[in-house]
């Protein structure tokens, strides 16, 4: 019963549905795509639209680099790069700036992606109506229709009930003047990263079989009103391994008396940041 | 000192192994052969089957045996291997009228032509556990053979005009659901189609809610029939008719009440259940499921679960339901370091408001305060 799988896992007709799946995605920024998406060998929820955009990107001299939470030793991370070097033997890296294709999930790397590099993020729920409205035909309608007051109540009433809004992470962006887009749960420390960025950015979501794509230098807004500007989170504390005060942080429990460290979540960054410094 | 956590890919490594051992169990004892999964453990052979969407037992069997016995992560297997198989071409239509019957009950007539016939059931066997071995059992044959061919209960009350007729020429070409994402509103074949592959548990757990008044619609249970059927593909290129095999597949249709309603006249009504292999429970409650979901095309009022398709399709599939449910063991730092820092500032917030609320009336104003 043993056979041998396709390069990258799927079948070069799925690889071809996917390719075209995301030329519309790029043709039309924010827009979310509906595709055929596959049953993966990893469930869903754990990466599976991410894997299929990778597996369609994928050629033989390509470098992967994956990481979950900015790091690479995650234990989701080194299960997604192991499954590509075993089914694509592709080379991986951990390095920001040596990878062509970036699999995140939930980060932005701290280090400025460049032209030539994709960032592809696993998304979980690519509506960013859904805690608003369940139903996929009204928010189909809304997004047609360019209709996101839904949106901005909710942000209103957050400032009307805590004084400012509420969201932290998956913070709504309006991709190219047009669609309302969820960047992914990325923390909304890294939202002003989409904006204007070298790199194509490529979003899949296998279980809600949904693809779109943020394009190389495409305008991406976070949304906020004239008197209530977007912010971003910071921190007092600096990373206690390389020192950077520019970086998101990961707090670390050291004991049960409230002890706690800071640390950089981007693991590449930190540790280069360290050899810069001990240099 | 603090050293960040490394060494996924070991501890990964060494989970694999101790999994492994876990499976295989103590080693004084045989490993379970596939075979033996296929022939005594039918029933989650066929559920396997059914969710996994492949009919394959010796697949199946195998994938059993590698997810110890759990049923979903059987099926995810046998899931994510079908994915990577190439689609040579799709069968005929099959014809269950002509299914070589092994089991046929109906709840509505007390006889019907062709008999009623219990076959292999659990119905009457008393749920005693039997803590003897089985023995060799002698199978009584019957006098006479069943009919080749039983005519479709449905079809006797279809031939008096009591109940809706089915235009099979009408039938549009269904979507495959494993090659296009299931959009909504999504048509009757598209909605069978899912709730075939659909978590029996979950439409169980659906079609029992109809029976308690959230969408009553008032079944009977027209026809159960299980047996084999042949399956017959016809080539393009050749033009004419290949019978490839057959398989076991258990179908169910409901006969419902219905008070008439969009242009329609007062009729009995269809839910239709299928599935593969002997999957009795699965067929009855696919069925109940279907007839609730054609609340629209029937102009009945949408009020309950059952009747909402994009509620049902959308959480029907143990696959994704599995995989988006347990997605929450992975690490989500990021986020709960994005709401930590949020609710410290709220809660903040919140202490300073408390403390400001019950600012002391100023005591050099007695006079007014009083009033």
């Amino acid at each position: 019963m043993s056979h041998e799988y396709n390069f990258a896992f799927l079948d070069e007709n799925t690889k071809r549905m996917l390719r075209r799946a995301l030329l519309k995605a790029v043709a039309i920024p924010g827009y979310q795509v509906p595709f055929g998406s596959r049953e993966m060998p990893l469930p869903y929820g754990w990466g599976t639209g991410g894997i299929q955009v990778t597996a369609a990107l994928l050629g033989p001299d390509d470098v992967l680099k994956v990481i979950d939470q900015g790091a690479d030793d995650t234990t989701n991370a080194v299960n997604i790069r192991k499954f590509f070097s075993r089914v694509a033997g592709v080379a991986t890296t951990e390095r920001t700036g040596e990878a062509t294709v970036i699999q995140t999930r939930h980060r932005i790397p701290e280090t400025p992606l460049r032209e030539d590099q994709i960032l592809v993020f696993q998304v979980p729920e690519p509506e960013p109506l859904r805690t608003l409205e369940p139903r996929e035909s009204e928010t189909r309608t809304m997004h047609a229709l360019a209709d996101y007051g839904l949106m901005h109540v909710k942000l209103y009433e957050d400032i009307a009930q805590y004084g400012h809004i509420a969201t932290s992470y998956d913070y709504p962006v309006l991709v190219n003047g047009r669609f309302l887009t969820s960047p992914s749960p990325i923390p909304k420390f890294d939202n002003p990263k989409l904006d204007r960025a070298p790199a194509l950015m490529l979003f899949g979501a296998g279980r809600e079989k949904r693809l779109y794509a943020i394009p190389p230098y495409t305008r991406v807004e976070s949304l906020a009103f004239d008197d209530h500007p977007f912010e971003v989170q910071r921190w007092k504390e600096h990373c206690a391994l390389c020192g950077s005060g520019e970086s998101y942080l990961d707090e670390v429990v050291t004991d049960d008396r409230g002890t706690r460290m800071f640390v950089c979540s981007d693991t590449d960054y930190c540790g280069q940041h360290r050899t810069e410094a001990a240099a | 000192m603090y050293v960040a956590v490394k060494g996924g890919e070991r501890a990964i490594a060494r989970s694999l192994d101790l999994l492994a051992e876990a499976r295989r169990g103590d080693t004084a004892l045989p490993e379970l052969g596939i075979a033996q999964i296929h022939e005594q453990l039918r029933l989650g052979v066929a559920r396997v089957m059914q969710e996994g969407s492949l009919y394959d037992e010796e697949l199946a069997a195998l994938a059993i045996r590698q997810a110890a016995g759990d049923m979903l992560e059987a099926i995810f297997l046998l899931r994510a291997y079908r994915t990577t198989l190439p689609r040579f071409g799709y069968t005929l239509p099959m014809d269950t009228a002509a299914m070589r019957v092994q089991r046929r009950v109906s709840g509505t007539f007390k006889d019907v032509p062709g008999g009623q016939v219990l076959g292999p059931t659990y119905d009457y066997t008393q749920r005693l556990l039997d803590f003897q071995a089985t023995g060799e059992v002698s199978i009584e044959r019957a006098d006479e053979p069943l009919a080749e061919r039983m005519p479709r209960v449905l079809d006797l009350l279809d031939a008096e005009a009591l109940i809706e007729p089915v235009d099979t020429q009408s039938d549009p070409q269904p979507v495959d659901l494993t090659r296009e994402p299931l959009m909504f509103p999504a048509d009757r074949a598209t909605r069978l189609q899912n709730l075939a592959r659909g978590d029996e548990g979950f439409l169980l757990g659906m079609a029992y809610s109809t029976q308690r008044g959230y969408a009553e619609s008032h079944p009977f249970a027209g026809e159960i029939r299980m047996g084999e059927v042949d399956v017959i593909i016809c080539p393009e290129e050749l033009g004419f008719d290949i019978e490839i095999g057959s398989i076991v597949l258990t179908e169910c249709q409901m006969i419902n009440q219905f008070q008439g309603g969009n242009g329609l006249p007062p009729q009995f009504t269809r839910g239709y259940g299928l599935s593969m292999g002997e999957g009795e429970r699965k067929a009855m409650s696919m069925a109940l499921v279907d007839r609730a979901l054609r609340c629209d095309e029937l102009g009945e009022t949408e009020q309950a679960p059952a009747q909402n398709q994009e509620f049902v399709l959308s959480h029907s599939d143990s696959v994704e339901a599995s995989g988006f449910v347990q997605h929450l063991k992975l690490p989500h730092y990021v986020d709960f370091q994005a709401e930590l820092s949020l609710l410290r500032t709220l809660s903040e917030q919140h202490a300073r408001h408390t403390t400001n609320v019950p600012e002391p009336i100023p005591a050099q104003e007695p006079a007014e305060a009083a009033s």
